[in-house]
């Protein structure tokens, strides 16, 4: 559960709370970038960093991104995180 | 070398594997006198499995399995207080899925959730914040579990619950930290161990500056190190190079995403929520000293053990094992998964008795998965 997975931040959705919406995988989802945002939040967008339960823990480089993520896939790790990630939808959903 | 081909670059993986096989006969390494080699991380314990490295590299390299799986560490009592909570009616217990099927002494969080508690997997703590927000009437409690890579995630959580004034959210702490365990596994006089390969996304959180002591006071080497496994067989020749040559270092061969420093951001969180226990209990090992964390009185509100007067300190602390398994002992490293008496019988992934079988982490559960035949070989 301490890997993580590669996604893109592809835009700021709250600034306030330090929200930004990734791409994982081909899925979105809405991550927290407090621990990589530094100044200006906007300069995160476009970036690659390695996504843990629901944080960008890490600035990384794309070619690494495409790297790491392959090798989640042969762990089963990527497929578990995106697993996680829609287990989350019916928690949410359950209740509201 | 069925293995290797299957390898991104397996050229390079026979490459380092041979430089292993030098190095092993330089330092006279064999299967009657091996090196000792602890993987701190369950990832890294999965992903050996995985690719068959053990069976790869020389039989003068041990591979012992260490306790950086954050559910096999998971002591009963814990498990125990988490039903508890989620047993209350006004509870929704939101958890990692991880922690879902460790064994309690009653039940796990799935027998509860199936006997009518209300239990969530999510898949973040942000999502448990989330869930606060939308259900002012109840009160949702997130089981705080992981090593120093999901602490910050907590930490930005009660942060942020604070910053909003958020009432019905609180978090139950459980979060530890990787130095103290292999201190105390170095202290003890029956581990034989010569060199670790060190976590890379915990230190990618805290630097490699904290495992100095294992260099400096112990003499043994330490290579932080990535989970493919071109890093971990790299990681493995670095460590016994630092053993040829003599040397006691922290290395870094993860450097692409592990800073020296570590994060800076995320260690200021935490640092403000929490703060060390006197020890905490390990399933396996026993009372750490400062090997856990708890949240600071000035974030009481969001810490469940003081709003529900649950949790560690109150009540027996230490729960025996179950009868019959091995889980200490294939904790320590003393004996592999297989001479368990319950492994594989009364003891599967589907149905576990120990934690160890329950996360892909977990030792018991790699030598199930990947063993195939040769997890029915004779204990080695
Ligand atoms: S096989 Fe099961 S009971 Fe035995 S040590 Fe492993 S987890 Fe514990």
């Amino acid at each position: 559960m301490c890997l993580g997975i590669p996604g893109q931040i592809v835009a700021i959705t709250d600034a306030d709370r330090m929200m930004a919406m990734a791409e994982i995988s081909g899925v979105r989802r809405e991550v927290s970038i407090a621990p990589i945002a530094q100044g200006n939040l906007d300069d995160v967008v476009g970036k690659w960093a390695l996504i843990h339960v629901g944080f960008a823990m890490s600035e990384i480089d794309e070619v690494e991104a495409a790297k790491t993520l392959e090798a989640l896939h042969s762990l089963g790790e990527a497929q578990e995180e995106l697993h996680a990630m829609q287990a989350t939808a019916q928690a949410l959903g359950g209740a509201a | 070398m069925k293995y290797v081909d299957e390898f991104r670059d397996p050229k390079a993986a026979k490459i380092i594997l041979s430089r292993i096989a030098a190095v092993c006969d330089e330092i006279g390494a064999t299967k009657e006198k091996p090196v000792h080699i602890m993987e701190i991380c369950g990832g890294h314990t999965h992903a050996i499995f995985r690719y068959g490295l053990d069976k790869l590299t020389p039989p003068g390299i041990e591979f012992i399995h260490g306790p950086g799986c954050p559910v096999c560490v998971l002591p009963m009592s814990r498990v125990d207080e988490c039903v508890q909570l989620a047993e209350r009616p006004e509870v929704i217990f939101t958890t990692f899925g991880d922690a879902m099927r460790v064994p309690g002494t009653r039940k796990s969080l799935l027998q509860a959730k199936a006997d009518g508690a209300d239990v969530r997997m999510v898949y973040s703590p942000l999502d448990a914040l989330e869930l606060a927000r939308r259900n002012p009437e109840r009160e949702v409690v997130f089981f705080g579990l992981g090593f120093e890579t999901t602490t910050p995630s907590t930490a930005f959580s009660i942060q942020q619950a604070m910053r909003e004034g958020i009432q019905n959210f609180s978090v139950f702490c459980n979060h530890i930290t990787v130095p103290p365990p292999i201190k105390a596994l170095l202290d003890d006089p029956y581990m034989v161990l010569d060199g670790f390969v060190g976590p890379g996304h915990v230190s990618m959180v805290i630097g490699i500056e904290p495992y100095r002591f294992i260099a400096q006071d112990y003499g043994k080497p330490i290579v932080v190190s990535g989970f493919e496994p071109l890093d971990l067989l790299q990681s493995v020749l670095m460590v016994l190079e630092q053993i040829r040559d003599g040397r006691a270092e922290v290395e870094n061969q993860y450097a692409r995403i592990v800073p020296d420093a570590g994060n800076p951001a995320s260690i200021a969180a935490v640092v403000d929520v929490y703060e060390e226990r006197p020890s905490f209990e390990w399933r396996g090992l026993g009372e750490i000293d400062k090997s856990g964390l708890r949240i600071r009185d000035r974030y009481a509100a969001f810490d469940a053990e003081v709003k529900f007067g649950i949790g560690y300190g109150a009540g027996a602390r230490v729960v025996a094992e179950p009868e019959g398994c091995a889980c200490g002992e294939v904790m320590t490293g003393r004996i592999k998964p297989v001479a368990c008496p319950q492994f594989g019988k009364g003891c599967t992934p589907e149905m576990p008795l120990g934690a160890l079988m329950v996360s892909s982490e977990g030792a018991c559960a790699a030598y199930y998965q990947y063993g195939g035949a040769r997890a029915l070989e004779p204990a080695e």
